[in-house]
């Protein structure tokens, strides 16, 4: 069965006559971040008052529902992490934050039963000190630009309807009745779009190779393994508008002429796997996917793959290699992908942010997309800001903004070691996860794209910015990210294999006090060579935080190396805590904060600590109030 | 450890599920480790003489991804997200402090008494909350030392 552009259109003016015919709408985030906050029980709570106030609810659009009062929504993730759970209350555009179970009456009353805005649920900007109304009033939403997410945060993730309702899969009906395979990858080339997975390449130049080849099976992949730690915007974007994905992939197949697709999603992300599994059940029934579709003689199936946890298969060939159902291992290139991929056959390996970002492109136009941007880096990226700034969230800028902007203005600033706002503390971002590097201050004005990241030696990668203030030692950190390669590189090739070993026990050896000048010489050598020498992406680029950190924190190496002393006081061996009988009152305070019972005291006599119990973390000099923890 | 006694029927249906075909390994053995939380040996020396592939491609996949184990896991399971956001707020010392009241160390991840097993994973993706634990199933964001020992407690009792 399938569904013809007139049927389509037709459904849309339905959804569209049913939803203007609500009063109001509510839209609760329905994130990760705001469901483990509370945001579930906010939900069935709404549903409980609305029911019990009498008031006709739909919360799956369907035509039927025309007339009823209002329409409520879980949708993805809206970005504004810090704040959850988020309650959106339309048409007045209000925005309740840190929204609780027990705010559920109130809010019905107030903004749903009459049009009043309750105050203290309000986002109350640090900085203006002002009660922000809704999205166009607060920083955090005011500076981005929201083309992509735009959709994640506004539909009911699940409801293929409200999809439609927002012109869903009338650009892949235009792909495939209107344009040839060759328009379509022209038209992607003009908009400049860029892969938002990491390596950057031109996304309509990647689908013009495969579309040339002359084989009758091809495949295009959706690569959701977003293994860097610290990026969750794909995983946001499946779980927000997994519609928005499939229809992209859509629009690469018409261009290549694939037949099949296959969204890898790593199984970390059972919540994406549930949905986009949702969605394609969904558009197989509406009868967008499947056989003949739009009545053009075309098919097209996707299915779902789960990863099995391996960083690596973010790589394309060892993508594939894992969906064939071997161990996921990366092979040379060339041959690419787009001549001989999945089960030898020519395929396209794109990132979910960039296959959802087609239907956008198309709708506005490829040349009012590249308008947006810089001149080599086209349109909108998604960042996944975390660490220690005031807003952790997902946010969506035009490549161009600076390092500047996005911390300051939209994460609201860098917060120090006493949880308060100031951007003096700020130490490093570090960009694109393990593969990429770190910033400093003297990169605050950095605007952000392609080029300007490669040329001071980081990526933009997937898009995880992790801020860190004064506390963080940068060759901690840098361990933290070798810990991370060497774990997860595959043991093919042997300078990544050996290589990030031997990279690792350095580092371990400069954390620990055993390290001399020439283990950093050493280092930076065989970081050099690892670079050079490794097959594929992984190994490539697991010497950048390394690298990067030795260039911008070279004082920190030496102290460590040096001084044998950690200077922000993380690396354990290089430290250790003692009380001051002189200081120590006996409040007993340490003993009852400490996770392993390492303290050991009478009430107002001096307190003594255990040092082959301690584990350094550093909770008694946080807690004690009168200065009688020395660390040294 | 003694070997527990594995249904092959179980096995049987999920080779069925997925048209006995080799390329579909790793769905498969997801699929036997949702059934037996773990991937007994016995389990995949049957896959591999259904399937008509050597046991050491079986084993050799099992292997390579972290999500799959050999080993039979706790009774409660408790992830602890060791991604760069919650590594810069400081899970480590969350890692630390639990390897030590469960008497853990490095590659041993479960208790002894099969209570618990606990596992650093790389990202959660849920970064806004950092430093993130995922006990049982369970999401729990902003921890702190005394909270995650809170929590143990309350297991415990």
């Amino acid at each position: 069965m399938c569904i013809n552009r007139e049927e389509l259109v037709k459904l849309k003016q339905e959804m569209d006559e049913t939803f203007s015919s609500f009063k109001k709408r509510v839209v609760l985030c329905g994130g990760t971040g705001c469901m483990s906050n509370g945001g579930d029980k906010v939900y069935d709570e709404f549903l409980k008052v609305l029911a019990e106030e009498g008031l006709d609810v739909t919360v799956d659009l369907k035509k039927e529902d025309k007339g009823k009062d209002l329409s409520i929504a879980k949708s993805g993730c809206q970005g504004f992490c810090q704040m959850g759970s988020l309650v959106t209350v339309l048409p007045d555009e209000i925005l309740y934050t840190k929204v609780q179970a027990a705010d559920v009456k109130e809010i019905v009353k107030e903004s749903i039963k009459s049009d009043g805005v309750i105050d203290r649920l309000l986002y109350l900007d640090p900085r203006s000190e002002k009660k922000c109304k809704g999205v166009k009033e607060i920083p955090f939403y005011a500076k981005q630009h929201r083309l992509l997410l735009k959709t994640c945060g506004r539909i009911a993730a699940e409801s293929l309807n409200e999809y439609i309702l927002n012109g869903g899969y009338l650009m892949a009906a235009k792909a495939v009745l209107e344009m040839t395979d060759e328009e379509i990858c022209r038209d992607i080339t003009e908009s400049g779009i860029r892969g938002r997975g990491g390596g950057g390449f031109s996304t309509g130049l990647k689908w013009d190779l495969a579309r040339k080849e002359p084989r009758v099976k091809k495949y295009i992949i959706c690569n959701g393994d977003e293994g860097d730690p610290g990026a969750f915007m794909d995983r946001s974007v499946m779980e927000g508008n997994p519609h928005g994905v499939l229809e992209g992939m859509m629009i690469a197949a018409q261009a290549i002429g694939a037949d099949e697709g296959c969204v890898y999603v790593r199984t970390e992300y059972p919540l994406a796997v549930e949905r986009m599994n949702k969605a394609i059940v969904q558009a197989e029934e509406l009868g967008v996917l499947g056989n003949n579709i739009f009545g053009s003689g075309k098919n097209f199936k996707v299915w779902v793959m789960e990863g099995a946890g391996a960083f690596v298969c973010g790589e394309e060939t060892a993508l594939m290699a894992s969906v064939e159902g071997k161990r996921g291992m990366p092979m040379p290139k060339p041959p690419f992908p787009a001549e001989h991929g999945l089960f030898g056959s020519p395929t396209v390996i794109n990132n979910v942010e960039t296959l959802a970002t087609i239907p956008v492109i198309m709708a506005m136009g490829s040349s009012e997309y590249n308008k947006i941007g810089t001149k080599n880096a086209a349109g909108t990226k998604t960042f996944a800001i975390t660490g220690h700034v005031a807003n952790t969230g997902l946010i969506e800028v035009p490549f161009g903004t600076t390092i500047s902007e996005i911390i300051s203005d939209i994460a609201g600033g860098v917060i120090d070691k006493d949880g308060k706002i100031n951007n003096d503390a700020f130490k490093a971002v570090q960009i694109g996860g393990p593969s990429g590097g770190c910033l400093t201050k003297s990169e605050w004005d950095l605007p952000v794209d392609f080029d300007s990241l490669k040329s001071v030696g980081a990526m933009v990668g997937s898009g995880g910015l992790v801020v860190m203030n004064d506390t963080t030692c940068m060759v901690s950190i840098a361990d933290f990210f070798m810990k991370f390669t060497q774990d997860e590189s595959c043991g093919k090739c042997t300078p990544c294999r050996e290589g990030t070993k031997q990279m690792k026990s350095m580092l371990e050896d400069i954390r620990e006090g055993n390290a001399t000048p020439e283990t950093l010489e050493t280092l930076k050598d065989l970081g050099k060579n690892v670079q050079l020498a490794s097959l594929c992406a992984l190994g490539k680029t697991a010497p950048n935080p390394v690298l990067s950190t030795m260039k911008n924190f070279k004082e920190e190496y030496d102290a460590h190396v040096n001084l044998q002393t950690c200077p922000v006081g993380e690396c354990e061996d290089l430290i250790e805590y003692d009380i001051l009988g002189e200081t120590c009152i006996g409040c007993t305070v340490c003993a009852r904060k400490c996770p392993v019972d390492a303290i050991s005291g009478e009430v107002k006599k001096i307190h003594e600590i255990d040092q082959d119990k301690c584990i350094k973390c550093g909770v008694c000099f946080d807690v004690c109030k009168f200065d009688a923890v020395k660390r040294g | 450890m003694s070997e527990s006694v594995v249904d092959f029927d179980v096995i049987a249906k999920i080779l069925q599920k997925h048209k006995n075909d080799p390329s579909k390994i790793i769905p498969i053995l997801q699929d036997v480790q949702k059934e037996f939380r773990y991937l007994p040996k016995d389990a995949l020396l049957y896959i591999a003489t259904t399937l008509n592939i050597p046991p050491s491609k079986v084993y050799g996949v099992a292997t390579f991804f972290s999500h799959f184990t050999l080993e039979p896991k706790g009774k409660n399971i408790i992830k602890i997200c060791d991604g760069t956001a919650c590594h810069v707020k400081k899970s480590g010392d969350i890692i630390k402090a639990l390897k030590k009241r469960f008497l853990l160390k490095d590659k041993k991840v479960t208790s002894d008494d099969g209570f618990i097993t606990v596992e650093t994973v790389s990202c959660l993706g849920a970064c806004g909350l950092a430093p993130v634990i995922v006990l049982n199933d369970e999401v729990h964001g902003d921890m702190t030392l005394d909270k995650v020992m809170k929590l143990m407690d309350d297991l415990e009792a």
